[in-house]
C-alpha cells in the first residue's frame, strides 16, 4: 500500500467506467483467462472498447442476470477468470441465489460489477437505486465487499482482483468520482487509508461519502473540531483494527455511506465498536428508505448524504460524547 | 451401436446405482426416492459408457462434465461414482451423516466426481452453460451433459439458459429432462403444466430427442445423435416413472422424499435382487 492523497477534490476527469474498460483490457492482454460479462448493459457501462478489442471473451447474456452470475459461475469453474457486470441493484437483488449457490457456496471465482450505487442511480429512480446491496453482499460468506472511491482505487483493485480466488463484489459509480488520490496510489484490500488526522471524532466513509466527509472535516477544523477520516473503501473484511483504534483514540464515530444506515458501513462499524469499545456513534445513510429519481446533488440533499449533513451529525455525536 | 453383453452392463448397472442409492437413504431412513430412482438409467449409459472421465483423477482437465441440477438426486449420482470407483463403496452409508462427504444435494467440493454443487432448482442448467462455454473457449474437446428435473422447468432460469446456449450454439451441452411427470406437490401437469416440454426446446432452438427414458439403449442412440450434430445445444426428453423400479413408489404421489424403514428397505431390496436375476436369466 502506498497512497498519495490528492491535494484539491476535484471532479475527476476520467469517468469510472471508462478507467474499468482500459484496465479490463490492459489485464486481458496480459491474461488469456480474463472474460467479461453483461447483461445487455456494456454500452451503458463503456465496454465497448472490450468488446472490439477482444469479442471471444466478450459475454454479453442479454437481459438475464440469473443466468448471467451461473454461466459465470460455470466459465470459473473451468479456468476462466469472469467480471461480470450489471446494475447493482440486478446483480444483488435479482441474482442472489445465484451468486449464493452457483457461485460462493460452490467455491467458484467470480468477480461481481455492481454499477449505479445508491443516488448515483440517479434518474433511473427507485427501482434502480440500490441502497441494500452492500447488506445483501456481506451476508455471503467468504464475500469481499468493495466501493472503489476514486478511478485510482478502482484501477488498482480491479487489477487486484485478477490475481485472487475467490468472490468479490465491486460496487462503483459509472460516471466522474470525486477525484480522493493521486495516480499511482496503491492499495491492500481490507485496509482503511486515514486521509485526516484528528483527535476529537472519526469519520469513517465510503464510496462517494468520502469527498463529503472531507469537506466536512474541513469546515469543522474552522469550528476548532479536530476530525479524523478514514476511507473504508472495503466493506467486508472490514478493518476492524482501525475502527477500533479511531474508538479508542477520538472516542466517537460517524459513518457515511451511499447505502440503507442499516446492514452496510454504519451496521459493520457498529458490530465492531459494540463487541469492541463502544463509543458514541451515528450513522449518515439512507434511514431505511426507497429510492426515488432526481439528480446526484438533489438525491444528496434529500438523503442527508452532504458534506453539510455529515458536519451535523458529527457535532450531534461530539454533543453525545461529553455528556 | 452397443453390443447385447454391454446392453446387459448397463442394464446392470442401472439395477446397481438404484440399489445402492436405496441402501444408502434407507441406512438413514429417509430421502428423495423418487427422483433418484426414475434418473437411474442415463446415469449407468453416461458413466458406463459415455463420458470420459478418470475415477482416480476427477478434475482432469480433458474430462466431460455432468451437472446434476436437480441436486435432489445426489443419492443417485454417488451410487454412480461409488461403482465406478472415485470413492469407496462404504462411504455411501454416511449419506446426510454430520460431516460426511455425500450431502442430501450435490457439492462439487464435498464429493470426489460431483462435477457442479446444485440444489437451488434451475441453477445447475446456468452452471452448465458456463462450462460447456469456457471448455469451447479453452477449445478443449468435452462434453457437459446436463440433468434437469421436470418441475425443475418451472424455473425461469431455465429458459434463461435455454435461450442463452442456443444463441451460442453449444452443440457440447447435451441436456436431459427427467420427465417423470411428478413434482414434490403433485402431477406436473397439476401444478404448473408444462405443455409439449420438447417443442418448446425445439422452438428455443435446441436440437431435442424425446426417448423412453428407462431404455439404455435408446439413450445411448440418442447421445449419439446429440453428438452428431455441430450447430445446436441438445435436449433429450427422458420419459421416466418416479419411483422407478420400486412398485410401491411407482405411480406413488408420496414418493418425492420419503421415510423408508427397514422392513420396506429389505423388501426393496429383494426387488432388485430378482431384477437382477431375471436380467441374468435373459
Amino acid at each position: 500500500m502506498s497512497v498519495i492523497i490528492a491535494k484539491e477534490n476535484v471532479p475527476e476527469n476520467v469517468e469510472m467506467r471508462n478507467a474499468y474498460c482500459a484496465t479490463l483490457i490492459e489485464l486481458a492482454e496480459k491474461n488469456e483467462n480474463i472474460v467479461a460479462l453483461d447483461a445487455d448493459l456494456m454500452g451503458a457501462m463503456g465496454m465497448k472498447p472490450f468488446a472490439a478489442r477482444f469479442p471471444e471473451r466478450t459475454i454479453n447474456c442479454g437481459v438475464q442476470e440469473a443466468n448471467m452470475y451461473g454461466v459465470a459461475a460455470g466459465l470459473s469453474a473451468t479456468g476462466k477468470i469472469p467480471y461480470a457486470h450489471t446494475f447493482a441493484t440486478f446483480c444483488t437483488r435479482r441474482a442472489c441465489d445465484q451468486i449464493f449457490v452457483s457461485c460462493a457456496y460452490a467455491k467458484l471465482n467470480v468477480r461481481i460489477i455492481g454499477s449505479d450505487p445508491g443516488i448515483t442511480a440517479s434518474l433511473n429512480g427507485g427501482t434502480h437505486m440500490p441502497f441494500e446491496d452492500l447488506g445483501i453482499m456481506r451476508g455471503i460468506p467468504t464475500m469481499t465487499v468493495i466501493e472503489p472511491t476514486d478511478s485510482v482505487v478502482l484501477k488498482d483493485i480491479v487489477k487486484q482482483v485478477a490475481d485472487k480466488y475467490g468472490m468479490f463484489y465491486i460496487r462503483l459509480v459509472r460516471k466522474n468520482a470525486v477525484k480522493v488520490y493521486e495516480e499511482g496510489s496503491t492499495f491492500e484490500i481490507g485496509k482503511a487509508i486515514q486521509l485526516r488526522d484528528g483527535k476529537d471524532v472519526t469519520i469513517i466513509a465510503a464510496g462517494l461519502c468520502v469527498a463529503e466527509a472531507i469537506k466536512a472535516a474541513d469546515m469543522l477544523k474552522e469550528k476548532g473540531i479536530s476530525v479524523r477520516v478514514l476511507d473504508m473503501f472495503t466493506i467486508k473484511p472490514l478493518d476492524k483494527e482501525a475502527v477500533i483504534r479511531c474508538a479508542m483514540e477520538t472516542g466517537a464515530i460517524v459513518t457515511a455511506e451511499n447505502h440503507n444506515v442499516i446492514n452496510g458501513l454504519g451496521s459493520a462499524v457498529a458490530e465492531v465498536i459494540g463487541e469492541n469499545y463502544p463509543v458514541p456513534m451515528e450513522r449518515i445513510g439512507s434511514q431505511d428508505e426507497f429510492g426515488e429519481v432526481g439528480p446526484v446533488d438533489y438525491l444528496k440533499e434529500r438523503y442527508k448524504m452532504t458534506a453539510k449533513d455529515i458536519a451535523e451529525k458529527v457535532e450531534k455525536v461530539l454533543e453525545r460524547k461529553r455528556r | 451401436m452397443l453390443n447385447d453383453s454391454k446392453v446387459k452392463e448397463l442394464k446392470k448397472f442401472a439395477i446397481k446405482i438404484r440399489m445402492e442409492a436405496m441402501k444408502a437413504i434407507g441406512h438413514l431412513g429417509v430421502g428423495h426416492v423418487g427422483g433418484t430412482l426414475s434418473v437411474a438409467d442415463v446415469l449407468a449409459v453416461l458413466y458406463g459408457e459415455v463420458m470420459k472421465i478418470d475415477p482416480k483423477n476427477p478434475r482432469w482437465r480433458e474430462r466431460d462434465w455432468l451437472v446434476m441440477s436437480k441436486g435432489h438426486a445426489g443419492p443417485a449420482l454417488y451410487a454412480a461414482l461409488a461403482l465406478k470407483g472415485f470413492f469407496p463403496m462404504e462411504n455411501l452409508l454416511t449419506l446426510n451423516r454430520p460431516g460426511t462427504t455425500l450431502p442430501s444435494h450435490c457439492d462439487r467440493n464435498k464429493t470426489p466426481g460431483v462435477d457442479m454443487t446444485t440444489g437451488s432448482l434451475g441453477q445447475g442448467a446456468s452452471t452448465a452453460a458456463g462450462v460447456a462455454l469456457g471448455n469451447r473457449m479453452s477449445k478443449i474437446d468435452s462434453y457437459t451433459y446436463l440433468i434437469l428435473g421436470d418441475g425443475e422447468c418451472d424455473e425461469g432460469q431455465v429458459w434463461e439458459m435455454a435461450l442463452f446456449a442456443a444463441h451460442r450454439k453449444l452443440s457440447n451441452l447435451i441436456a436431459f429432462v427427467d420427465y417423470n411427470k411428478q413434482q414434490l406437490d403433485g402431477y406436473t401437469k397439476d401444478i404448473c403444466e408444462l405443455g409439449d416440454l420438447g417443442k418448446k426446446f425445439e422452438e428455443f432452438g435446441w436440437f431435442t430427442q424425446s426417448i423412453d427414458g428407462h431404455d439404455v439403449v435408446a439413450i445411448y442412440e440418442a447421445i449419439s445423435k446429440a453428438k452428431a450434430q455441430k450447430e445446436k445445444p441438445s435436449m433429450i426428453i427422458l420419459n421416466t416413472i418416479k419411483g422407478k423400479g420400486v412398485k410401491a413408489y411407482e405411480g406413488s404421489l408420496k414418493n418425492h422424499n420419503c421415510n423408508v424403514s427397514k422392513e420396506e428397505l429389505e423388501s426393496i431390496l429383494a426387488e432388485f435382487e430378482d431384477q437382477l436375476k431375471a436380467l441374468e436369466e435373459c
